[in-house]
């Protein structure tokens, strides 16, 4: 063993080390920061174990450097600035958008193996089954991933919508048909080693990422992107097959195994197996008439009928949705909750484990706006509290806040847990219209007599409120 | 790799990486999900061993479309990295922020 190699192996384990602490890390508030930037460090190390190895070895020609920076500074500069760009709301597509391209990514290093064998590993060990085989997987999974990745990030952005015939069970006909065609391709490639192979098969995954995702419905997206992420994990290791690298596979199998275990997680938060997720098409689709029917004895109130109420509350909750993110009124809410606060109210903030788009969407939006972390109450803590609160007052939320989901055994929503706003003195309900939320179902809590309905948009009627509540003096003393 | 890899130990260290990764994560508060999903997304950008190595073989064999495709796979894995930190680093640096701010009013 030359120092070199020693010096390669070392980096190697350390690295390997650091990206274990890092995803471990990760999983605590108190540590997430500094295990993201170790993390970093990590493939940093594992991008500079890659080179040594080859630098002391059979050396790096000029023109590879040429192409190394040239993918680097193209691809790093888009990645920083995305970065930089992107608004908090639309985090959810940004991760699918990233993961996708970690997706494109092994799909075109085993595209290029495949194409000129040369590249891959030296076959000794590796045998071409093997190879075969590793190209494959990197191949159906990383196009899958990509497919995905994109599809996901068009249903978020609004772009695309589920097509009526990808809700009937047609879908399952057509995707179980991509998958024996991508098999077959696949069985082509291992035993021909031909090039046709190899494009049906991307053809077939491909098209297989889309029809998976397309019948999806929006509010289980972020469960589709984190198992999405998982699979570019499982396309990174198989990378690793191809190329034969064991940093490659033992990141991407850490990442894939974790990825599966987080999106478990988030499949509990919102009381949901990750089968249903994946076959149940939309939540919309299995709605029964009933819920999609008028409402009847809806109340509603202007935003100086709100504030009289609060003036006199001693307990306010605010419960967030995606509603406020959309108006972008993180920032008049919080302007609203410290004028209450001078005035000696108690407010909190519920936050339920799936309001925002994704899981923790909603308190990454409220940090932005300086909301005081101790105030954001999460939904095990603050369900107990409702009886004793005042003023309810919901800004953009739907379904976690309906009710049916723990009376209504026949409704889509049964068995999700949501805030039991309804148990408060008063709710106001912030809300454009009448229009369903994401499951696409009517919420009874609409039409409760302790429930007034004040429409508009999220932060028209904050800055209303804010107006009014100043009029009226409150918080008058510290706040002005 | 000229010490190449054999089948026995790439699986080992596949299934090694697996269990580790399983371990790994156990109870993630809600808050977290989004900047752990975002964080391990970025990980998975991992595949730029991958795009390099093809580069750096390529190049060894003079084959230019080879390397090309490789940058580009090089350029989806960078920006899936270096994109996929800073943004979870952006979304993280506002839960720390908030703590010691507050303990600053005290």
């Amino acid at each position: 063993m030359t120092a070199a190699v020693v010096i390669k192996y070392a980096i190697e384990l350390v690295a390997v080390l650091l990206l274990a602490l890092g995803i471990k890390g990760l999983s605590k508030v108190r540590s997430a920061r500094a295990a993201n930037q170790i993390a970093a460090v990590a493939l940093a190390l594992a991008v500079l174990g890659v080179l040594i190895n080859f630098l002391s070895t059979s050396g790096i020609d000029a023109s590879a450097w040429l192409w190394i920076i040239g993918g680097t500074v193209v691809g790093g500069l888009l990645g920083a600035i995305t970065s930089q760009r992107v608004p908090m709301t639309a985090m959810p597509e940004t991760v699918a958008l990233f993961n996708g391209c970690g997706g494109m990514s092994s799909l075109l290093v085993a595209l290029g193996v495949a194409l000129d064998p040369l590249a891959g590993s030296d076959g000794e060990g590796t045998g071409a089954l093997v190879a075969g085989i590793s190209i494959v997987v990197s191949v159906f999974v990383g196009a899958i991933t990509f497919s995905g990745s994109v599809v996901a990030m068009g249903k978020l952005q609004g772009w695309l919508d589920t097509p009526a015939w990808m809700q009937s069970k047609l879908r399952h006909v057509i995707n179980i048909g991509l998958a024996a065609f991508s098999l077959v391709a696949a069985i082509a490639l291992i035993a021909s080693g031909g090039d046709q192979g190899l494009w049906l098969l991307v053809i077939g995954s491909s098209l297989l990422g889309i029809g998976v995702t397309l019948s999806i419905g929006g509010a289980d997206m972020p469960v589709v992107i984190s198992l999405l992420n998982s699979y570019s994990g499982v396309a990174a290791a198989a990378a690793g097959f191809v190329v034969g690298s064991q940093m490659l596979i033992v990141a991407g199998a850490m990442v894939g195994a974790a990825g599966l275990i987080l999106t478990q997680v988030m499949c509990n938060a919102m009381n949901r197996s990750l089968v249903n997720v994946l076959f149940g098409g939309a939540l919309g689709a299995s709605a029964s008439a009933a819920d999609q029917g008028e409402y009847q004895g809806i109340t509603s109130c202007s935003a100086e009928e709100c504030a009289l109420t609060l003036e006199t509350a001693q307990r306010v909750v605010f419960v967030p949705g995606y509603g406020l993110a959309v108006a972008q009124a993180q920032h008049i809410l919080r302007e609203v909750a410290e004028l209450l606060e001078a005035q000696g109210i108690d407010v909190a903030y519920a936050i339920h484990p799936v309001a925002g788009r994704m899981p923790g969407h909603m308190n990454v939006l409220l940090a932005e706006a300086d909301v005081p972390y101790e105030q954001l109450i999460e939904m095990e803590t603050i369900n107990p509290e409702f009886p004793r609160t005042d003023v309810v007052i919901v800004l953009g939320a739907n379904d976690v806040v309906n009710p049916q989901a723990r009376n209504d055994s026949t409704s889509p929503l049964y068995g999700m847990p949501v805030l039991n706003v309804e148990e408060a003195t008063t709710v106001f309900v912030v809300k454009r219209g009448l229009s369903a939320g994401y499951a696409g179902i009517k919420n009874s809590l609409f039409e409760r007599p302790n429930t007034s309905m004040v429409f508009g948009d999220a932060k028209k009627v904050l800055s209303g409120l804010a107006q009014e509540l100043r009029e009226l003096g409150v918080g008058k003393a510290k706040v002005g | 790799m000229n010490d190449a890899l054999s089948l026995n130990d790439a699986l080992w260290v596949l299934l090694l990486g697996s269990l580790l990764g399983l371990e790994l994560i156990g109870k993630v508060p809600p808050t977290l999900h989004t900047p752990l999903m975002s964080g391990a997304n970025a990980i998975s950008g991992i595949t730029v061993l991958a795009a390099l190595t093809l580069i750096i073989k390529a190049g060894s064999s003079g084959n230019g479309a080879l390397m090309a495709l490789g940058a580009v796979s090089l350029g989806f894995a960078l920006f899936n990295v270096i994109g996929g930190f800073l943004v979870t680093d952006r979304m993280l640096a506002m839960f720390s922020r908030k703590p010691a701010r507050q303990k600053e009013k005290r």
